[in-house]
């Protein structure tokens, strides 16, 4: 019982991680992404590689499954966030599918059956194979990761984000750069999800395809939306409750997607904010045509 | 040399010629004024100046750059500044958050030192609050300093629009209908704010109706009129110019327009 309870809560910190770094592109940048956990599973398996193959210490592995992550964020954001359309919606999309596609067919990656064997994390020597070390460990990460995300927002980097998000013509003609803000925070949280992979895969020791698809996306997406766009708090929030959740209903798992999908629509009706938002839920790619016009 | 050039400077929307191979100069220091009938061209014109829009043909020059295809944030790195017809306020963000936004070209905090904030950045911080409260001082708006900006009053919107764009420290400030839904009174102290910014050296071009308003702060004024320059000069030559009168008399006798006090 106490393994099961160390298991969700690091399960819940990983999913932290996710939740708040998607939440820095949608709920400040005012960008939507449905490819998040195409950076979480390279992420992963950069780290898994890198440790089965080159035999790299964790500290390595993790920083590389971050910069690997946060390079394809890069690489993708940057044509496509320099246009004025919000393109990012379904590139994102269309990179899930690829990335998806390419674990499950490159030998290397293992195909279907993915990677076994993930050694622990072993730092200055201390293995983190014990569950509660473990924990510590994902919490230490998940607490760094909160702070970073907290300071950012509240620097006048966050203030220029929500500007961008509120009104992006506006903030471009107060001098914002626009396209390099949301780069910058599409690499950064591309990056941040490529650790959160690490921890998983080096925690789970074995991953496939299957972990890392749009299922994934969408339940971290629902995190935000459930937590709040635009709220760190919530972020943490939504990623415990649709972490515990669905652990409760288990018996009911074929109908999960189903329960998720009715969560997002009774939110977006009664509660567009989310639970712990103050802001305007902003899909901006669903109104389009509205601003160019002073 | 002027300040703003524009040569030719041309739009179309479709069939629309918005803007028609229009070519003016604003000089360092004046306050000009652009007026016509409504749907001549006017806001498009501030839009292509800001660039929101990209111009069909011509040429923008600003401070001796050519920025005719530079995206507005470079031109609000310039110096260009502007507020909108339809007012674009941050409305989550406070009154004075606002302004602290229209500030973001003057941090003197680095991008990083931003994040994890000593002593010396708290301190700049602090600096730049006080800054835009003096701002809200001179707008008459540091009594709802902490309030979301959605809730203010329709003019007291359009003065912190105004201390928005006074926060970037504009050489050039571009105003589109400043007194569009203000009550007299209020008409009267924004026609004062603006002779103060005027008598701060800062340089105006401004979009208005009010013609009371026009008259008495600009030297000089250009009439846009279906797309086309028709008429420039002081006040009272385009009191008495027949073509301006033409154009404004022709909205009223069709759409009921908006060539009130001409
Ligand atoms: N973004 C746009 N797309 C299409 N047509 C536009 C756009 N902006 C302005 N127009 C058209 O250009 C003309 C001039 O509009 P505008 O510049 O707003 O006039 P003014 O500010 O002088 O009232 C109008 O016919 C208007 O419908
Ligand atoms: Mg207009």
């Amino acid at each position: 019982m106490t393994a099961y309870l160390l298991h969700l809560a690091i399960l819940t910190g990983i999913h932290i991680i996710l939740a708040v770094s998607l939440n820095l592109i949608i709920g400040y940048a005012g960008q939507v992404s449905l490819g998040h956990a195409a950076f979480y599973g390279i992420g992963a398996y950069v780290s898994a590689l890198l440790a089965l193959h080159l035999g790299l210490p964790f500290p390595a592995c993790m920083a590389a499954a971050g910069l690997a992550a946060g390079f394809c964020g890069l690489g993708l954001g940057l044509p496509t966030l320099r246009l004025k359309e919000d393109y990012l919606a379904i590139v994102t999309l269309g990179f899930g599918v690829i990335v998806d596609l390419i674990l499950l067919n490159l030998e290397i990656t293992g195909g279907p059956d993915g990677l076994v064997g993930i050694p622990a994390p072993v730092i200055f020597g201390l293995s983190f194979r014990p569950q509660p070390r473990f924990l510590a460990l994902t919490v230490l990460l998940t607490l760094l990761v909160l702070t970073l995300a907290a300071a950012l927002v509240r620097s006048y980097h966050g203030r220029a984000l929500r500007a961008i998000r509120d009104h992006e013509t506006t903030a471009q003609v107060l001098g914002i750069n626009t396209p390099a803000y949301k780069i910058a925070v599409f690499t950064l949280a591309a990056a941040l999800a490529g650790l959160a992979g690490s921890l998983y895969a080096h925690y789970i020791t074995f991953i496939n395809p299957e972990s890392f698809g749009l299922h994934t996306s969408i339940l971290v997406l629902s995190m935000v939306i459930l937590g709040g766009m635009g709220s760190l708090a919530g972020s943490v929030a939504g990623a415990v409750i649709l972490t515990v959740l669905p652990e409760l209903f288990r018996q009911f798992k074929d109908y999960q997607d189903l329960a998720y999908g009715a969560l997002l629509v009774t939110l977006l009706i009664f509660r567009p904010q989310g639970l712990l938002g103050g802001g305007q839920l902003s899909l901006k790619f669903l109104r389009k045509g509205e601003e160019g016009r002073g | 040399m002027s300040l703003l050039s524009a040569e030719s400077l041309t739009k179309s929307f479709g069939g629309v010629v918005a803007v028609n191979e229009v070519s003016f100069a604003v000089q360092e220091g004046e306050i000009l004024a652009l007026i016509g009938p409504n749907g001549a061209g006017k806001t498009t014109c501030f839009n292509l100046i800001s660039g929101l829009l990209p111009p069909t043909a011509g040429r923008l020059t600003f401070a001796g750059h050519d920025i005719t295809r530079q995206p507005p944030y470079s031109r609000a790195r310039l110096g260009l500044a502007r507020t909108f017809q339809n007012i674009q306020l941050f409305g989550g963000m406070s009154v004075v958050e606002n302004v602290l936004a229209g500030m973001h070209l003057h941090q003197e905090v680095g991008p990083l030192a931003a994040l994890f904030p000593g002593r010396r950045v708290r301190r700049a911080e602090a600096r730049q609050r006080q800054r835009a409260r003096e701002l809200l001082e001179l707008v008459g708006l540091a009594h709802r300093a902490e309030l979301p900006a959605d809730t203010l009053a329709y003019g007291e919107q359009r003065r912190l629009e105004i201390a928005r764009a006074l926060a970037q420290e504009p050489r050039l400030l571009l105003l589109d209908e400043p007194a569009a839904g203000l009550n007299p009174r209020e008409t009267e102290d924004l026609m004062a704010l603006l002779e103060k910014l005027g008598g701060l050296g800062i340089t105006l071009f401004l979009i208005e109706h009010d013609m009371t308003l026009v008259m008495a702060l600009s030297r000089r004024i250009l009439v846009l009129d279906q797309g086309r320059l028709i008429a420039h000069g002081s006040p009272r030559e385009i009191r008495q110019n027949p073509r301006v009168i033409a154009a404004y008399l022709g909205e009223e006798a069709g759409a009921g327009g908006e060539g009130r006090g001409l």
